[in-house]
Parts: structure tokens; C-alpha cells; sequence
């Protein structure tokens, strides 16, 4: 942008003590204009810094030290606390576990909320009661429905082994939450309940974008289901699958309520996620130094990802907008 | 209600005394330099007077349940009846705001006059920070009235430092029924014993042991109880000086515990299952699925609050000696509640707590207060049957182990509870549980 103002003659040659005439002068309308701007954009810079900003600074700053979070943090470690979390197998587990949710979430939640959303689509008796029921769990609190499935996954009468006994399925006899190799997998179908009718509803709404039409020319021309759900649903769906991949990626990473509800990251780890560490280090042991760490991992992890996801994925869905600001300028 | 609540503020005052002991060690002593320095020449300065010409006793406290809630008060009230010119001045707040502003309070080197304390790791480092009062020339009259198992985590070096008001402990609550059908006559005095009565337990089809897995800290208790039994209490408090609890006692008490766990004692997905909650490990004893608990002296209020409660089937035993071991059975592993004196408080406030542990006072505590006697000569007012049994031990008590999770640092404390937990899964080795608890230790 500065080079643009140089580059301009009528102000580069202006003379500095310029009576302020006109608001003609471009220069100074420039000025006006971007002081207009930052003066309606100060109270959100302000709040953005204080409750954004301030708070990863000062979690950086305090990573540093090892401080129990009494006092002012003297200790300086340097980054001892960030070697500690590469090799704490906690926190490894955390990445490898993280990382098995988004792909389950992008891979089975999301598939499985778009194949709901076009289900509930079409004409059908009951339409906007199934899409309410759907939708129902996501406006639960994490707490609520954390204290539901633990008594449904309970061990000895818990609603799930009934039910699977009755019709005569094993079932887990009370091992869902209370099994290490079970409690991840069991996790996931809580969160899958949770979350899926809430992609379900942005799908919803992207598929009412898409003119009818386009169906109605294609299936004169022949063209079967499948390939309209393929070559024209699905596209025209891209932006909004973009969004509801990368929202349901952030929320895997910062999964923590409903954890720390239903298991507290156990049995034995298994089923903890870095913000339940996260909360393990600051608010039980009191390690605030070592718990400000992972929170910036965690933050760093987030970040390149949200970074990359708009550069590469998004970038097409954005395009649009941001080239409209640069013919405008 | 108010024991549920009291176990329930308990517990959690077990899991969550949680100051960062070391970190504020060093801003607490450097504090309490200048807090020696201010005290030195503000003593009799820095007890005010109210409008009247009364001494003001700050009297903190977290009583915020009843029946004490309104005892505290009723009991302040009946020492200014006898003390005209004393005022009490009641400070109420719930537990973990108590923690916070205390923790404030202990680095800017200033305390309440007379304050709520657990003892332990929190109050040793207050002490260190030249804060506290040595009550130990001032109350040597009022001491020998007292069980002594009851003032064992306010002592240091010799010298005691707060009086206690409340005192519990941990032992084995059982289901007598249950132990009769399986033909258990007697409860087992030996850890071998013990595993027997679990071998037997398990062939009559009956689930031993209830345990909360989930919440890790029931799961503590044996391997502390286990170490104590074997390394002594001497032993355990040199392991804790020295922070090393690699020696071969403490992993043997893992391997005892490996023994335990082996036989497969808790119920089905203990590893998921909460301590109070409907399908948790009260609810488990409580509604006679299990045989037996370890837990502390709350244990029979919270199974009839989350199952249905025995009734006269509930029975309590120590837990059992270890063969060979340092520690005898009568060493008790427990936490209670005092009151500290800050350094430089009027002497009415030493006054009136030798008059509210008075043997009088305590049986009002104990009668309509539901706490655990701490004056001998009160215990005859206890009459809950259940309390008795642990009051007993108590009494009888050689030697006393505060909760490791008050007597640690919070890091120290939390990492126990994990690798004993990971111990009982089957993921960490006796050897790895104490390496682990080693490094935290060292590291703090």
C-alpha cells in the first residue's frame, strides 16, 4: 500500500504545510479514510488484544519459566518446558489421539451428516421433525450430555447393554468408558451424536443454495442420482464442506468438557486429549509454566493448521471476496 | 447431609490443597522476612480494637454447611460471654476461595489471626515464612487432653503448630453379610491374610472390592497405606525429605498392590467409575454389590446418599499388616482440620481456642456439630456407631500419616494418584510408580 502513496505525484510533490482546503487532496482523504477506519475498528483491536492477544503473549512468556503460578515467575527455563513436552508421552499420546478424532470426525461424522442432510432434503413425511430431532443434541451443553452417556455406557444396568442384550447382542458389559481400548472408540460415537447435526444443518442450508434447476436440466439430460449428487450437489457444496471440515478439525482439537466429564482423560490416559493435560498441569498440579506450554502447542497446532486450510483449501472460496476489495481500491 | 458435605469438602480438600508449595515457598519466605521485620515492631500494634475497646479476633474459617455453620458462631458468642472484652470476628468462605485468598495472603505475609488449616506440606511452608505462631509453650495444658493421632500433621520438629478440631482416617468398610456368606470369620489382620478373604470373596461369586477408578486418589490410598505398612512412618517421612521414594519399600508396596490387583478385586469397569455418583464406587458398597471399600470416615454418609446404605451389615477394619514390614496396624492414614495462629495475634485468640477445644466445647462439636472428637474425654459423645469404629482407631492409633495428597506438593501428590492408577491398569510396573513419583518429587 505505501508504495502506491509514493508513487502517486499530486501527493509526493504536495507541500507538507498544505492549508487543508479541499477534501479533493487524495492524500489526505487517504489519511481521513484510514483514520475513519481505524478509529471504527479501535474498540474491536482493543478487545481483540486484551482477551486475544495479551493472553497468548503472556502463556508464551510464562512457558518459559517453571512457576506454580504463586507470585511473579522467577524461574526462568528457556525452553525446558518444550523439550519436556516432546518427550512427555502423555502429551504424544495426546497428538496421536487428536489426530485418530480428526480423522474419524472428517472421515465418518462428516460423511455420514452430509448423507443425512441430503436424506432430509428431499420430500419426506416428517421432514422438519427429524431435522429437529437431529439437530437436538448439538444444543445440549457438553456437561449434560457427558453426564447422559456415562449413565448409558454405566457398567452393570447401563441403557446400552440393556438394549443390546434384549435383542440379543453382547454388548460391552459396562466397558465402554471403562476399557482402554474401548473408551476412544465409544468417546467418538458420543461426539458423533453431539456434533453431527449441527454439519447436518450447514449442509442443510447450503443444499437450499443450490437452484433447483440445475437437478431439474440434469435429469432431462439423463442424468441418474448419483451422478447429480457427484457432479452437481457436491460441488456446489465444496465451500460449505470447506467450512464444516475445518470447524469440526478445531473442535477435535480443543475437545475438552466432554472428556473431562465422562472419563477425566482416563482410564489410564487413553482417552485424554491435550486440553485435559492441559488442565491436568495447570489447575491440578500446578504447574502453570509447563501447562502454558502445551496450551501454546496447542495454539501452534491450530494456527498452521487454520493457516495452511485458508491458504490451500480455502482460498478459492475466499478469492472471490478479496479480489472484489482490490478492484475496488 | 452435612458429614455428606463435609466428606464431600474433605475429599476435595484432599485432592485440591493446592497451593504450589515450592513456587510460593520462595515469595512466601522472602515475604515472610519482611513479615518477621513488620511483626517484630507492630505486635501489639497490629491487633486492633473495635469501637467498644474490644480486642477483634479474626477467626477464619470454611465452615459454610450446616450444623456448623451455626455452631461457629454460637460458640464465638458463648467465649464473649466470658470475655467481655474480646470480639470474635467470624470470617466465613467456601474451601477453594479459602485456598485462593489464602494463598494471597501467605505471600504478602500477612495472615488472619486465627486461620482454617490442613497441616501438612501448606502449613510447613508458612511456618518456614516465619507466619505462624508456636503454640507449643501456650496450649502444653490443653495437648495431653487431645488423641494425639489428631495433631500429628500440625507438629514439626517438635513443636505444635495449630489445634486440631476435626480428625479422620481411612480404613476398610465391609459388608458383614457378605464376608459371612463367603465365609470370612474374622476380618484379616495380614496382608496375606487379606488376599485370602479376596480369594474367597471372588469363588463365592461376590465382587471383593468397590473402587473408583476414574478419580485415581481411592486407588492412592492402598499403595499408601501398603507403604506405610512396610517403610513405617519413619520411612515415609525420610522418603519424603529425602524426595526419593525409589527404595526397595515403596516398591515393594507396589508389588504387594500388583499381588491385589491380580486376583482381579474391583467390580466390573472400576476404571471408569466415579467415587459419590449413582453408578459409582459408594453406590457399588452401598447397594451391597461390593464387599468392601478403602476409604475414609465419610464413607458410610456418601453409600447411603448415592446407593441405598447397609445399615447394620457395615462393618470397619484396619487395614492389615504387612509381613516383615516397619509400619504396625495401628498406624493411621487420615487428614483433619485446625486452627493455626498467626504470628503476633493478640493472646485471646489463643485463648479461645483452648476454650473451644475445651472437653465441653468438642461435645457440643461432636453431638450437634458431627464431627470427629478430638478431646478424649468427648469421644464418649459420639454416638454414631460408624464414627465410633473409626474413632476407636483412632484412639488407639500409633502413629499418623496425613493424606499424601495434603502432605506433598499438589504436583507430587497428583503424580502418586496417576501412577498408582496406571499401577491398578496395568500400564506402569512398581518400579516405574516410584521412579515417577521420584522425579516430581525432585523437580519441585
Amino acid at each position: 500500500m505505501a508504495s502506491t502513496y509514493v508513487k502517486d505525484p499530486a501527493a509526493a510533490h504536495a507541500p507538507p504545510q498544505r492549508p487543508e482546503t479541499g477534501a479533493g487532496r487524495p492524500r489526505a482523504r487517504r489519511a481521513v479514510g484510514w483514520l475513519t477506519a481505524f478509529g471504527f475498528t479501535l474498540p474491536a483491536l482493543l478487545l481483540f488484544g486484551v482477551l486475544v492477544l495479551a493472553p497468548i503473549l503472556y502463556a508464551l512468556y510464562v512457558s518459559l519459566f517453571d512457576w506454580g503460578g504463586f507470585g511473579s515467575p522467577t524461574d526462568y527455563v528457556g525452553l525446558d518446558n518444550y523439550s519436556r513436552l516432546l518427550r512427555d508421552p502423555v502429551f504424544i499420546g495426546d497428538l496421536w489421539r487428536g489426530l485418530l478424532l480428526v480423522l474419524f470426525s472428517v472421515g465418518v461424522q462428516l460423511p455420514f451428516a452430509l448423507a443425512m442432510a441430503v436424506l432430509l432434503n428431499q420430500r419426506l413425511r416428517g421432514r422438519a421433525v427429524y431435522r429437529t430431532l437431529f439437530f437436538a443434541p448439538y444444543v445440549l451443553s457438553e456437561v449434560i450430555t457427558g453426564v447422559l452417556f456415562s449413565m448409558i455406557f454405566a457398567p452393570e444396568d447401563g441403557l446400552a447393554d440393556n438394549v443390546l442384550g434384549s435383542v440379543g447382542l453382547d454388548g460391552l458389559g459396562g466397558l465402554w468408558f471403562a476399557d482402554q481400548d474401548h473408551v476412544l472408540p465409544t468417546l467418538f460415537l458420543v461426539m458423533t451424536w453431539k456434533y453431527f447435526g449441527f454439519h447436518m444443518m450447514l449442509y442443510l442450508a447450503g443444499l437450499q443454495g443450490i437452484p433447483a434447476e440445475l437437478h431439474e436440466a440434469a435429469r432431462i439430460d439423463g442424468a441418474g442420482p448419483w451422478q447429480r449428487f457427484r457432479h452437481i450437489t457436491l460441488p456446489l457444496l465444496g465451500p460449505t464442506i470447506r467450512i464444516s471440515v475445518f470447524l469440526s478439525v478445531i473442535g477435535a482439537i480443543q475437545l475438552f468438557d466432554l472428556v473431562w466429564v465422562v472419563t477425566q482423560g482416563g482410564p489410564d490416559h487413553h482417552s485424554e486429549t491435550m486440553a485435559v493435560t492441559m488442565f491436568q498441569y495447570g489447575f491440578k498440579r500446578f504447574e502453570i509454566g509447563y501447562a502454558s506450554a502445551i496450551s501454546i502447542g496447542m495454539f501452534f497446532i491450530s494456527l498452521v493448521f487454520a493457516l495452511v486450510y485458508q491458504r490451500s483449501v480455502l482460498r478459492r472460496d475466499t478469492e472471490g471476496a478479496l479480489t472484489t476489495m482490490r478492484a475496488s481500491r | 447431609m452435612s458429614a455428606s458435605a463435609r466428606a464431600i469438602t474433605s475429599v476435595f480438600g484432599a485432592s485440591s490443597s493446592s497451593l504450589s508449595r515450592r513456587r510460593f515457598l520462595g515469595t512466601a519466605s522472602a515475604a515472610g522476612l519482611g513479615a518477621a521485620g513488620l511483626s517484630a515492631c507492630s505486635d501489639s500494634g497490629s491487633s486492633h480494637t473495635d469501637g467498644q475497646g474490644r480486642t477483634v479476633v479474626e477467626w477464619w474459617n470454611i465452615q459454610t454447611t450446616e450444623p456448623s455453620k451455626s455452631l461457629w458462631p454460637q460458640r464465638a458468642k458463648a467465649f464473649e460471654a466470658a470475655h467481655p472484652d474480646v470480639r470474635i470476628k467470624l470470617v466465613t468462605m467456601e474451601n477453594d476461595a479459602y485456598k485462593s485468598k489464602m494463598t494471597a495472603l501467605t505471600s504478602s505475609g500477612k495472615l488472619p489471626d486465627i486461620y482454617h488449616t490442613w497441616g501438612g506440606g501448606v502449613l510447613e511452608q508458612q511456618i518456614d515464612a516465619g507466619l505462624v505462631e508456636d503454640l507449643t509453650p501456650s496450649i502444653s495444658s490443653l495437648i495431653d487432653t487431645l488423641v494425639p493421632a489428631s495433631v500429628t500433621a500440625y507438629r514439626f520438629d517438635g513443636k505444635t503448630y495449630a489445634v486440631p478440631f476435626d480428625i479422620g482416617a481411612a480404613g476398610f468398610w465391609y459388608n458383614k453379610a457378605l464376608f459371612a456368606r463367603a465365609g470370612i470369620q474374622e476380618p484379616p489382620a495380614t496382608w496375606a491374610d487379606y488376599l485370602d478373604a479376596v480369594r474367597k470373596l471372588k469363588s463365592a461369586g461376590i465382587t471383593p472390592i468397590a473402587l473408583a477408578g476414574k478419580e485415581k486418589w481411592p486407588g492412592m490410598y492402598y499403595w499408601a497405606y501398603l507403604a506405610m505398612r512396610i517403610a513405617g512412618l519413619d520411612g515415609m517421612q525420610a522418603a519424603a525429605d529425602a524426595k526419593d521414594f525409589t527404595g526397595d519399600d515403596f516398591v515393594k508396596a507396589g508389588e504387594h498392590l500388583e499381588e491385589l490387583v491380580a486376583l482381579q478385586p474391583f467390580q466390573k469397569g472400576f476404571l471408569g467409575a466415579a467415587y459419590s455418583t449413582p453408578t459409582g464406587e459408594a453406590a457399588t458398597m452401598g447397594n451391597g454389590k461390593a464387599a468392601m471399600e478403602l476409604m475414609g470416615q465419610w464413607a458410610p454418609v456418601v453409600q447411603a446418599d448415592a446407593g441405598k446404605g447397609i445399615g447394620k451389615d457395615l462393618g470397619f477394619f484396619p487395614f492389615p499388616a504387612v509381613a516383615g514390614g516397619k509400619g504396625a496396624r495401628t498406624d493411621v492414614f487420615g487428614g483433619g482440620g485446625g486452627y493455626a495462629v498467626r504470628k503476633g495475634a493478640p493472646k485471646a485468640a489463643v485463648d479461645f481456642l483452648k476454650f473451644f477445644m475445651s472437653a465441653e466445647s468438642d461435645r457440643v462439636l461432636v453431638s450437634k456439630g458431627s464431627m470427629m472428637p478430638v478431646v478424649k474425654d468427648a469421644t464418649s459423645a459420639l454416638t454414631d456407631p460408624h464414627l465410633k469404629l473409626v474413632s476407636d482407631v483412632l484412639g488407639e492409633a500409633t502413629g499418623f500419616q496425613l493424606y499424601l495428597d495434603q502432605a506433598y506438593p499438589p504436583a507430587v501428590g497428583q503424580e502418586v494418584n496417576d501412577s498408582v492408577a496406571a499401577l491398578i491398569a496395568g500400564s506402569k510396573t512398581p518400579e516405574q510408580v516410584a521412579r515417577a513419583v521420584t522425579q516430581v518429587a525432585k523437580s519441585q
